[in-house]
């Protein structure tokens, strides 16, 4: 959480330098969100976030206050009364992503089961239906592969839909449009048709869901030439990629997790779009690169407080963008450190481990004095039991025994 | 289906609610009496039940033709009005021979090795193209299936465009990467070009969506586009043809669901694969007009065409129109075509709609034979010129193989240097490695 600490503190220099009044939003509920909107000015021109994090990693010479491992994005380690920027949770954090897109640009819509009346299954679109209209924020009949074709074709005669899978898994039954038209569209046309849309919804392992709600469909779509996939892991990153995904003329799948969108953190007032290819630099360090993603991110950094304890310096990067790697954060990472461990959630085989490993390989073998380490979730349809669930997903005590291995 | 019952077919249901029962005077089959005999059996039954309406027949389709024309005298109070002006007729059938010559020009093409991979053409079918896309606006869209070049040319993409993009080459309509199966042009809102059936239907679909969007959250108030969704028999009992007639008739769309009933899915007879053989029926099913219609015969796929198109426009739904038509050549260049019996596809050529259409013009003296023949050299001339100039037409280069695979590059994403991949030379090269 070290990179959210840090930013906020850039963030409050730059709101210094605005004539509005930080303390005003302090007492604003989050739903209150026009107004902060309208008072807001901050746009990068080039959609990139105020790049304090990434920056100050790629700049290598700075030596960042490191105080936070681990720490939990609760706010609890700091005093409200004098922060900027508002508490939320994940799930209001991806609300307000969309709904100031919604705002700046009438052609956004949402399209998916009980997004409209119902607010959404995981309460992302709540409120949107009443304050758009129906049409805006289409409930639609259960036929996954029908209305993520409606929403490709919508995209290419001009709208910019995001389609809303309940689970991820469900839009196993939409493979077929995700792979042949959503993705393949703009090649095969010639470069006529653009299909900006933005396919998100939660997935991953939850608390004994069951084999089909707990999958990780990441794997599955990583191969399909034409599209682009991201996945959030903290209210910061998933209202930023939310809104990068949606001003993105390519087509974005935006990965959730159903056990994250509770997570709380203070974010920025002001208005920003992260970068979809960038990763994110969560702890550096000097002994080893632990590269992992979304839900696993918690788990490495709940390692790291452990691993900090028996005198380790992990160096902890959120891929964030799972297809195409930030080759750039990465290598240089792995130039440092020389031990790559990669923790993911995704099935062993030909999961984003896999390709990462394999990118790794191919590009930095010469700075790894180990290895490439990946820790994958086992191979195996996630049980209902508890225990069983628990054994098939990487825990932080793995993670601290691969790190102890590497670094020997 | 005769043609002369199915003539008052197309106009009695247009008149009726959507849910309406069909009369039974006008009813052709008895569902349970033919199908009990269907199962496991092949066309031949098909055609069979269509031998005592075959003196009917053989007085080819300008009988049919006429007994529409008769209606429409009937419900007109003009005495002598035609279907068609003389102008209409000419672009009907100069459209329709546009389609049948590029055609016959590809099969040549194909075996002479100037185009590879699969080739399926609309031979026979021209009728079903000519007699809808020719009442579309510009704006309008139409998606079509793998069967396309005459959807594309109907629609207005030129000739040389398509015959380029059969040939690879990078004039194609989509630069040589679509190929045979997927003609796309957004000058002329040709949304393709599917290889799997059903999976353009939605994509339509969300055409028609985003034509009421405009309408209706945009505020656009002159939006009133169209559009046309092609696809086969085949497709008929595929998921994404039923969830798109709920959707469509859900939420009212401006779609028209045309399907080009050819009777055959490859090898597939369509009475073998279907529990009801009877398309249209499965409109009223799902709360729209389902309209039955000989695809043989232009005139009456227009009239139609026409009310299906204004009921869009107009804001009252979709529509499900069953031409039935026949495909006078394989399913694609590669099919050798021969389980579909000779008698049947006779009995089709017998009403092959260009021929149909000149009759009723020379008949109705709207045209002469030599302003027919004038028009068939015009389009000779023009498929000629189309193939020396994709044959002029120069092959992809290298560079253009990273190209539109990304609508933004960036994409790519970054490289290990730092800059994104897409900013590499090797890229505009296309030599990088993705």
């Amino acid at each position: 959480m070290a990179a959210i600490m840090q930013g906020i503190g850039a963030a409050t220099n730059l709101s210094s330098s605005f004539s509005f009044d930080s303390k005003g939003f302090q007492l604003q509920s989050v739903k209150s969100l026009p107004e902060r909107i309208t008072s807001s000015l901050v746009v990068r021109s080039d959609g990139r976030v105020i790049p304090t994090s990434n920056l100050k990693a790629r700049n290598v010479g700075g030596r960042l206050v490191t105080n936070a491992v681990a720490a939990k994005a609760d706010g609890s380690t700091t005093s409200t009364a004098s922060k900027p920027g508002h508490e939320l949770l994940l799930f209001e954090a991806l609300r307000e992503g969309l709904e100031e897109e919604m705002d700046r640009d009438p052609r956004v819509c949402v399209v998916g089961e009980d997004v409209g009346h119902y607010g959404g299954s995981y309460k992302v679109t709540k409120d949107l239906a009443p304050k758009y209209g129906d049409l805006r924020v289409l409930d639609t009949p259960i036929a996954e592969n029908s209305f993520t074709g409606m929403a490709v074709g919508a995209a290419m005669t001009g709208l910019r839909p995001i389609v809303e899978g309940m689970n991820m898994g469900f839009l196993l039954l939409a493979y077929n449009q995700i792979s042949n038209n959503c993705g393949m569209l703009h090649y095969t046309s010639g470069g006529q048709f653009t299909i900006p849309v933005v396919i998100r919804g939660p997935g991953g392992v939850g608390r004994q869901l069951g084999a089909e709600h707990s999958q990780r469909l990441e794997s599955y779509f990583q191969s399909i030439p034409g599209i682009q996939m991201v996945a959030c892991s903290t209210p910061y990153n998933a209202k930023g990629l939310m809104k990068a995904a949606i001003r993105s003329e390519n087509p974005v799948i935006l990965f959730e997790h159903v056990l994250l969108y509770n997570l709380k953190e203070r974010i920025p007032d002001e208005e920003y779009v992260l970068s979809l290819e960038e990763a994110e630099m969560v702890r550096p360090g000097e002994h080893i690169t632990i590269l992992t993603y979304s839900r696993m991110r918690y788990h490495v950094m709940q390692a790291a407080k452990t691993l900090v304890n028996k005198g380790y310096d992990p160096e902890v990067i959120d891929i964030r963008s799972l297809k195409p790697f930030d080759l750039h954060t990465i290598g240089n990472s792995v130039k440092k450190t020389h031990r790559v461990l990669i923790v993911e959630e995704c099935m062993r085989t030909g999961g984003i481990g896999a390709s990462l490993t394999a990118a790794i390989n191919e590009n930095f073998h010469d700075y790894l004095d180990a290895p490439v380490m990946c820790l994958s979730s086992q191979d195996v349809p996630t049980p209902y039991a508890g225990t069983l669930e628990e054994w098939t997903v990487v825990q932080p005590a793995q993670i601290v025994t691969a790190v102890e291995q590497l670094c020997q | 289906m005769s043609s002369a019952i199915s003539a008052m077919k197309i106009l009695q249901p247009l008149n009726h609610p959507t849910t309406a029962a069909r009369s039974p005077e006008n009813s052709l089959f008895d569902p349970f009496k033919s199908n009990s005999s269907l199962l496991g059996s092949s066309c031949k039954l098909r055609f069979n039940s269509l031998k005592p309406f075959s003196s009917s027949h053989r007085r080819s389709s300008v009988v049919a033709v006429s007994n529409v024309v008769k209606e429409t005298k009937l419900n007109s109070n003009s005495s002598m009005t035609n279907l068609i002006t003389k102008e209409e007729g000419l672009e009907l059938y100069e459209d329709m021979v546009l389609g049948r010559t590029f055609e016959d020009m590809c099969a040549q093409m194909y075996y002479r090795g100037k185009m590879f991979g699969f080739v399926h053409l609309y031979n026979g079918q021209e009728a079903v193209s000519t007699g809808f896309i020719k009442l579309l606006k510009k704006e309008d869209s139409v998606c079509s299936t793998y069967r396309d070049h005459v959807h594309a040319l109907s629609k207005g993409v030129s000739a040389r465009a398509v015959m380029s993009e059969l040939f690879g080459k990078t004039t194609g309509c989509c630069r040589g990467q679509g190929g045979s199966m997927h003609m796309f042009s957004k000058e002329h809102n040709l949304l393709g070009g599917f290889a799997f059936i059903g999976e353009g239907i939605p994509v339509a679909t969300g055409a028609a969506f985003t034509s009421k969007y405009r309408r209706e959250v945009l505020k656009d108030a002159d939006c009133d586009h169209v559009t046309l969704a092609f696809f086969g028999d085949g497709t008929c009992n595929n998921g994404q043809f039923y969830e798109c007639l709920n959707m469509a008739a859900l939420w009212k769309l401006p779609i028209v669901f045309v399907v080009e009933n050819n009777l055959w899915a490859i090898g597939m007879s369509h009475l073998r694969a279907t529990s009801d053989p009877e398309i249209w029926k499965k409109g009223p099913a799902f709360g729209m007009p389902g309209v039955h219609v000989d695809g043989m015969d232009v005139l009456k796929v227009r009239e139609v065409a026409k009310e299906a198109i204004g009921r869009a426009r107009r804001g009252e739904g979709p529509t499900l129109v069953e031409c039935e038509t026949y495909r006078f050549r394989g399913h694609s260049l590669a099919d050798p075509d021969e389980l579909r019996d000779p008698a049947e596809k006779s009995h089709y050529a017998a009403r092959d709609p260009i021929m149909a259409l000149k009759k009723y013009m020379t008949q109705n003296n709207l045209a002469s034979e030599g302003e027919l023949k004038a028009i068939e050299k015009k389009i000779d001339e023009l498929i000629e010129e189309a193939v020396e100039f994709a044959d002029a037409s120069p092959l992809p280069s290298r560079s253009q193989l990273l190209q539109n695979v990304f609508a933004d590059p960036k994409g790519f994403g970054i490289g290990p240097d730092g800059k994104y991949r897409c900013e590499d030379p090797k890229f505009t090269e296309g030599t990088a490695h993705v």
